[in-house]
């Protein structure tokens, strides 16, 4: 089923800004001054909270709005320029999924799948075979002749899916396409984008207020709180060596690295006088994620560790660790040289009596 | 019951019919263009044109605002202009469709303002033109609701029916007064509502069945 194939355009913002109105004069900056490149065939994630501007940035791909300033270019062409015939051929190389689907009631999946051909003035034979090709891809074969009122969440998604792909564009863009699935659904949602990147090589841009999201299927990230992005890189960087506080916050919910309460409650910042306990993180990244290095430390420095938390993921084919343990307060500074000798990173996060 | 009074009430439920009929027709024709437009030229909407919107709207109130017995006499040179008389059935078509097109329109409106603003989004990602999404999106997504609409479109006409008998539009309102009330035969008045009735309901029916047929929005999603 390569039929298909097409490549990824690249998607550049350049310094660009969306001043909204205000009433009674003013304005407000939804966006302030965003710079963000997108490699062509990447899969690339726009993680904010709600209200932080990235469905503002995500609609300025297909020219839904305007910046103010700067620019926007999909495949070296500038879209806030463009319009009329010009922006609705850009747009047909944009294809764009919806949290709420946005399929049309009155049609059925085949139907809905055939509107944007049917829209570019493609001819009904030609529709016919893109559309049965698009169904099948999305495994919907035996639904075609539903309504989407038939349908479950996820096989909405997936008509959404095929219809955004019917005028094989160059990018994808997905509007927070997961966040009304349950979990198990979203997995077969986000493989399916997973699949679609890898086969047609298109450009995926999706905004996500899950980092979970952003793990399972971006190679990028971008943070974005405030209309600014406060933070961006590699998903892998940024999931091992977070700076920003937003983006630890976001983190400290999928990683599973939250410390149990009886410990958070008498954490001290400043060491306490008596015997008392160091608490830190460690980050396992690179090759060594998987080594047994805590049980070679508790063995070579005769160190007892304890440990209140932790996890290993992948992103990608990368494993990383994270760990929160306590040691000795006296020692810990001799634990955290020798992780650190071993190439792991290590963070204080305060003393318990 | 005389064949006679048989024959005048066979003769004017078809005069009602015929009155009523054409009248949604032309009144549909007219007031569809008209409440799209009016659904979507507020501004920043598909078609912006927010001072032609509100002159078209003040336009569709003042109409709506004159009682139709009014309307019926007020407009008789036009309705003279138009079908050659001003008296009888076919005449009486004109103020029925003057009256009818700006109800239709605002009912069209109020259909197509309940389509998910999300689906225009969607048309406008692929690409799409305005007609396009008027003729694609907005007007099958809104068809339950404009199909009721006319429904009650019909319901409304048949009732302004009855009044035409003031410029000779004859019809069952007209005989229900005529031979009912000033000749003092309430069998004859009886008869007439009880047609009208049995029209309503009719009418109702068959409009909620088409509303129902189109209607593609499983009943749980209904007002979603």
């Amino acid at each position: 089923m390569k039929t298909d194939t097409t490549t990824g355009a690249a998607i550049s913002f350049d310094n660009v800004g969306k001043a909204f109105p205000k009433k009674g004069g003013g304005s407000v900056m939804a966006l302030d001054d965003i710079s963000l490149s997108v490699e062509p065939g990447t899969i690339t994630g726009i993680i904010g909270r709600s209200g932080a501007g990235k469905s503002t940035l995500l609609r300025m791909v297909n020219g839904l709005e305007k910046p103010t300033s700067g620019k926007v270019t999909v495949a070296g062409r500038d879209v806030g320029a463009a319009t009329g015939a010009g922006l609705r051929e850009i747009r047909r190389e944009v294809g764009m999924i919806f949290q709420h689907f946005n399929l049309l009631a009155s049609r059925t999946v085949y139907e809905n799948v055939a509107l944007p051909l049917e829209i570019s003035g493609t001819p009904s034979r030609e529709i016919r075979k893109r559309v049965d090709d698009l169904v099948a891809r999305v495994g919907l074969e035996d639904f075609r002749n539903r309504y989407p009122a038939e349908l479950s969440g996820g096989q909405k998604q997936r008509v959404g899916v095929a219809r955004a792909l019917a005028t094989q564009p160059k990018v994808l863009l997905s509007d927070e396409a997961t966040s009304a699935l349950d979990p198990e659904t979203t997995q077969t949602v986000l493989e399916l984008l997973a699949d679609i990147n890898r086969d047609l090589g298109l450009t995926i841009l999706l905004i996500t207020h899950e980092m979970a999201v952003v793990r399972d299927i971006a190679s990028h990230v971008a943070v974005i709180e405030d209309g600014k992005i406060v933070e961006d890189g590699s998903t892998y960087d940024i999931f091992t060596d977070p700076r920003h506080p937003t983006t630890k916050s976001f983190l400290s919910g999928v990683t599973g690295v939250t410390l149990p309460q009886f410990i958070a409650r008498d954490l001290t910042e400043t060491r306490p006088k008596g015997p008392s306990r160091e608490v830190m993180r460690i980050t396992f990244v690179g090759d060594n994620a998987t080594d047994p290095l805590l049980a070679k430390m508790s063995t070579e420095l005769g160190l007892q560790v304890n440990i209140l938390a932790g996890a290993v993921e992948e992103i990608g084919p990368r494993p990383f660790g994270n760990l929160l343990i306590s040691v000795e307060a006296d020692r810990a500074e001799e634990a955290r040289n020798f992780l650190e000798h071993n190439q792991q990173r290590t963070e204080v996060l305060g003393y318990v009596g | 019951m005389s064949a006679n009074l048989i024959n005048m009430l066979m003769e004017a439920t078809w005069q009602t019919i015929y009155m009523v009929a054409i009248s949604t027709l032309l009144g549909a024709i007219g007031g569809l263009p008209i409440g799209v437009f009016l659904a979507c030229s507020q501004k920043g909407e598909l078609l912006s044109a927010p001072a032609v919107n509100k002159v078209l709207g003040v336009v569709v109130n003042a109409t709506r605002s004159v009682p139709f017995i009014i309307l019926v006499v007020a407009i008789i040179p036009f309705t003279r202009l138009v079908a050659g008389t001003s008296i009888g059935t076919t005449a009486a078509i004109v103020p029925l469709t003057i009256a009818a097109v700006p109800f239709i329109a605002r009912l069209v409106e109020n259909a197509i303002r309940e389509v998910d603003s999300g689906l225009i989004e969607a048309a406008r990602s692929m690409g799409a033109t305005p007609m396009q999404i008027i003729r694609k999106v907005l007007i099958p997504e809104a068809l339950p609701g404009i199909t009721l609409g006319l429904t009650l479109a019909v319901v409304s006409l048949l009732g302004y029916s009855a009044m035409v008998g003031a410029v000779g539009g004859e019809g069952l309102g007209d005989l229900g007064i005529r031979y009912g009330y000033q000749r003092f035969m309430p069998e004859v008045m009886g008869l007439v509502v009880l047609i009208l009735v049995v029209l309503v309901q009719l009418v109702q029916t068959i409009g909620e069945w088409i509303a129902r047929r189109v209607d593609k929005r499983a009943p749980s999603n209904r007002g979603a």
